[in-house]
């Protein structure tokens, strides 16, 4: 017996523009997610390496419960359970960038721990020798240079959180996932439709690399 | 600008200062006056104290009691000295073993910062400083390049230029030439000898010893975080009294 299987390249490129309506969905979320997680990051990761315990411990709690956390539950938790607490529903678009937005932040504020950090004491030393308040040595020299270091990092975290919203397609967002089961549940081209799926997906992920490259080579300049 | 009404005040009056890392004792009972003008030469072993003793002077390190007096400005101990730590820092220069310029800023930028954000100098007065200083140090035409573009004995002159465009009353020098390779020494010490020249008030921690000898006003030998003598170079080196800074001096003279 013989067991031909043919990936149809016609069912593919007809998929096409149905899934395209997904990938507004999928970057609203991850790069507003994104953006919102960028402050969470910096403020707590700030607060995370403060002299003060009272501005630490906070930070340590809330880093670890969400990097602890799967962010499947977090978008559940946010989107059917929440709404319990607040009296009314979210919307799906609101939970899931709220769940890339906490999740993402999580991470970030360690990717801006780890950046400050990584500048050589030397730097705060002399900025406070020439007479720099810490603000101003923080801002004109710290920052700066720490900012330059985050940037890798800050592109991978960016990766994973675009790669995460495929999981919101479970509240019913439109994002390309869903899109896909959607069209699949008509078609039938399992195949053929979450291959094209995951090609968008690499496209995304792959001009996101591409932007950071060449940021990195840029923004590299007299490291 | 803080002015001593005296112009031969003190302006580093250090008295029975003492630091401790923990259980270690790293400088006891310090007590070191430096005059307007005067060339001080810190010498001693590693791990002496001469470091730490310096970067007392401006608040890098903390001490734990006596009395600290910079330019008529008073640092208490436990680091809670606030206003007047600012000050001191705004009046003293210090340069760097490691030159730590700072990386990400131009050869002209690293040395305009200061001068713009604390002394609020418009940029152009900031810049004409930067560029006669630079000129002084021999590296004006390198002002655009980043400090990885530099030379160790370059970069170290940048940061000689990035902190006398504060127009310092005092400048800390730690161990300037130590990560320097040989070749470059001299270069730097060129221009320490021609700041000296021109009145520069300056205490120096370095093992550079013929530099001592030459441009010390003063030397003052620490041991154990102890001033063990002090005596101008030509005494410390030549008829020292102390037998700890006997038995130093002869480890140290000999290659």
């Amino acid at each position: 017996m013989e067991v031909t299987f043919q990936f149809d390249w016609a069912a593919a490129f007809r998929s096409i523009p149905h899934l395209l309506p997904g990938i507004p969905w999928t970057l609203l979320i991850s790069f507003g997610g994104l953006a919102i997680g960028f402050i969470i990051g910096i403020v707590f990761g700030l607060m995370r390496i403060s002299p003060s315990r009272l501005l630490r411990l906070p930070a340590i709690v809330y880093i670890e419960v969400f990097r602890g956390t799967p962010i499947l539950v977090q978008v559940l938790f946010i989107f059917y359970g929440l709404p319990q607490l607040l009296g009314g529903p979210i919307n799906a678009l609101t939970a899931g960038i709220a769940a890339i937005a906490v999740n993402s932040g999580a991470y970030i504020s360690e990717v801006v721990r780890g950046g400050v950090q990584s500048i050589e004491r030397g730097q705060r030393e002399a900025s406070l020798s020439l007479g720099l308040s810490r603000t101003q040595a923080f801002r004109y020299v710290i920052w700066p240079q720490a900012f330059r270091r985050m940037i890798p990092p800050l592109g991978n975290q960016g990766i994973i959180s675009i790669k995460d919203t495929s999981l919101f397609s479970v509240i019913g967002v439109g994002e390309l996932v869903r899109q896909g089961q959607i069209y699949i549940a008509t078609t039938f081209t399992a195949l053929e439709v979450y291959f094209m799926v995951a090609l968008m997906y690499l496209a995304i992920t792959w001009s996101l690399s591409l932007l950071l490259r060449q940021l990195e080579k840029r923004g590299l300049v007299g490291q | 600008m803080t002015q001593n009404e005296n112009p031969t005040a003190p302006i580093v009056r250090m008295e029975k200062v003492n630091k401790h890392f923990g259980s270690l004792h790293v400088l006891k009972e310090i007590d070191l006056q430096v005059a307007p003008g005067e060339v001080v030469v810190v010498i001693g072993a590693s791990g002496s104290g001469k470091s730490t003793l310096i970067r007392c002077i401006n608040g890098l390190e903390e001490f734990q009691d006596g009395h600290i007096e910079v330019d008529g400005n008073e640092l208490t101990p436990h680091g809670k000295s606030g206003r007047a730590l600012q000050k001191i820092r705004t009046e003293v220069g210090m340069v760097f073993q490691q030159f730590n310029l700072f990386p990400h800023l131009s050869v002209l930028d690293n040395v305009t910062l200061a001068p713009m954000k604390v002394r609020g100098w418009s940029r152009a007065d900031a810049v004409e400083t930067a560029e006669r200083l630079l000129e002084r140090v021999g590296i004006s035409d390198q002002a655009a390049k980043y400090p990885s573009q530099l030379s160790g004995g370059q970069q170290q002159r940048v940061a000689l230029a990035r902190a006398l465009a504060m127009e310092p009353r005092l400048m800390l020098f730690d161990e300037p030439t130590s990560a320097l390779d040989p070749e470059m020494i001299g270069e730097v010490l060129d221009a320490m000898r021609e700041l000296a020249r021109e009145g520069m008030t300056m205490i120096i921690v370095t093992h550079e010893m013929g530099f001592a000898r030459e441009v010390a006003d003063r030397v003052i030998y620490i041991h154990k975080g102890e001033i063990a003598e002090q005596a101008p170079p030509e005494k410390i080196f030549d008829t020292p009294e102390d037998e700890r800074t006997r038995s130093f001096l002869a480890r140290v003279l000999k290659h």
